[in-house]
């Protein structure tokens, strides 16, 4: 079983490796877009809880950022490989389980996350961003690398086309991307969409990334909840992964 | 080694395979023959577990095919009918992450792989990425892969399909050289010279069903040894040359007298041409 999530992430790791210098400047355009628009722009004058926009902004557009790169390392190129060219049989005929793949594949996506969520930290610091940097930190990061790397993973399980994929990333995670406590505390929206955001998992990320970040009390609550989804989002990568075979 | 019994696969409201029965002995290189939609690579896909048959018994050395049954995955070889290779890897790279896939041992998978990029002439292209390789280098790497945890049953799935005559030629001569090492072959396809040249026996499908099962050479005397043609379309089937060449010699307009193959087998038995 190990050996097998090994020769997943194996793989993956193969293909990193060889355009390492392409991911790691590809991803850092949209931080620093972020960190120059909302941190020295717009937020030189804001003040969110009488402390400095940027240090506020920093954990969301990591959070952000983790989400976007773990799904989208997995997402696409999973579904790609299941509809157009066929890899995925690769693994299907081999005599590997299917918890294997989905731990291999979501490791792989999470990895990738996690390597532009370091990116986006050394940049917040030469921006001038100051925040605490702890295990729990860490722990809130690598849950939501795993929420979305599990989540692409079911997403490209599903969808039947690459548009539909396109089409996730539009009325799932973009909402996300600006709703989930990112850019702004949620509290002062109406309250039923509130209540949405409260459960989605990327304001949990956000909740936690933000909490420790500012030295307050470790939100045990985001963890246990981002901890859930990404086990009900393995559980049913593994049934995909089986109900595969048509 | 492969037994098939009453298989069945339905898709909604078209049934692929229908009540299809047949045993492929150790050693033998199998065709299925039959036009597009016959239903080869829907039984070819059940077989290598990617399909869940709706009904049926299917076997293969002993074990049986059916969902979570591992014991089948070390015993096969695919290579499918689209170009299904990593081509974000090397060719050495595709062949390492099948090898690991099937748990072989370091020492062995290199010693393997090497002997393998030898056997399909690509030694020299090993450290290449597979993005820019030809259509028939891709086909023999995909042999290459599908041999290297030495199965004892190798599925070929329209293997020459969409390739040049040469390189289709070149192929054939490959997956002959299989036959002296006691590896059963499945192989599909709608090329009549192909099934002609490469299989002992050839199953004849068309609309899911079995129609004819045997030789080529059985298949072809079945109807008649020799064919004459006349009328743009129009022929008539002998047993005996002379008998031919008697027949052809009453007709006025041009005739052909030739040797009966496979593509005439199945106009006779189906009404219709295997292409097109």
């Amino acid at each position: 079983m190990l050996y097998d999530i090994w020769t997943v992430f194996w793989r993956e790791w193969l293909v990193l490796r060889r355009r390492i210098g392409r991911f790691i400047l590809s991803r850092m355009v949209s931080p620093v877009l972020y960190l120059i628009a909302f941190g020295w722009g717009l937020g030189r004058s804001i003040q969110v809880n009488q402390g400095n926009y940027l240090d506020f902004i920093v954990p969301g557009i990591i959070a952000l950022n983790s989400m976007n790169i773990s799904f989208n390392s997995v997402g696409s190129p999973l579904n790609m490989s299941r509809l157009y060219h066929k890899t995925l049989e690769e693994y299907l005929i081999a005599p590997i389980g299917s918890l294997a793949f989905v731990v291999g594949k979501v490791l792989a996506g999470a990895l990738r996350g996690l390597i532009s969520s370091v990116l986006i930290i050394a940049l917040a610091y030469v921006f001038g961003a100051r925040f605490i940097l702890n295990a729990w930190f860490l722990l809130a990061l690598v849950l939501n690398c795993l929420v979305f790397a599990s989540m692409a993973l079911v997403a490209a399980m599903t969808m039947n086309s690459h548009e539909d994929m396109a089409n996730f990333n539009t009325y799932i995670l973009l909402p996300m991307s600006f709703l989930c406590a990112t850019f702004f505390i949620p509290d002062h929206l109406p309250v039923p969409l509130n209540w949405i955001i409260q459960v989605l998992p990327l304001t949990h990320a956000s909740y936690a990334l933000r909490g420790i970040a500012s030295g307050e009390a470790v939100p045990i609550l985001s963890y246990i909840v981002m901890a859930v989804y990404i086990a009900i989002f393995m559980a049913i990568g593994v049934w995909l992964m089986k109900k595969v075979r048509e | 080694m492969i037994h098939i019994e009453g298989l069945v696969k339905k898709f909604e409201n078209r049934t692929a395979v229908d009540g299809l029965s047949l045993h492929i002995d150790q050693g033998e290189i199998f065709g299925l023959l039959g036009p597009n939609g016959a239903g080869k690579t829907t039984t070819i896909r059940i077989l290598t577990m990617l399909t869940q048959a709706t009904t049926g018994k299917v076997s293969i050395d002993s074990c049986e095919v059916s969902m979570g049954n591992q014991c089948i995955k070390a015993v096969i070889g695919v290579v499918p009918q689209h170009f299904n290779l990593d081509i974000e890897l090397t060719a050495w790279e595709n062949l390492d992450l099948h090898g690991r896939l099937h748990h072989m041992p370091r020492e062995v998978r290199k010693q393997r792989i090497a002997e393998l990029l030898e056997y399909v002439e690509l030694s020299d292209r090993g450290n290449d990425m597979v993005q820019k390789f030809s259509g028939g280098m891709k086909r023999r790497l995909m042999i290459a892969r599908a041999l290297l945890h030495q199965p004892k049953v190798l599925f070929l799935d329209e293997p020459t399909v969409g390739l040049d005559p040469q390189v289709r030629r070149r192929l054939w001569e490959l997956i002959r050289r299989l036959k002296g090492q006691g590896l059963t072959v499945l192989l599909t396809t709608h090329y009549i010279e192909e099934a002609e040249s490469l299989c002992q026996r050839v199953a004849i499908m068309e609309k899911g069903k079995l129609i004819a099962l045997d030789s080529p050479l059985a298949l072809c005397q079945g109807v008649g040894a020799f064919v004459v043609e006349w009328d743009e379309g129009k022929t008539k089937f002998f047993t005996e040359r002379i008998a031919a060449s008697e027949f052809a010699s009453t007709l006025t307009t041009t005739t052909t007298l030739r040797q009966t193959n496979l593509e005439d087998v199945f106009v006779e038995l189906t009404g219709r041409k295997v292409v097109g």
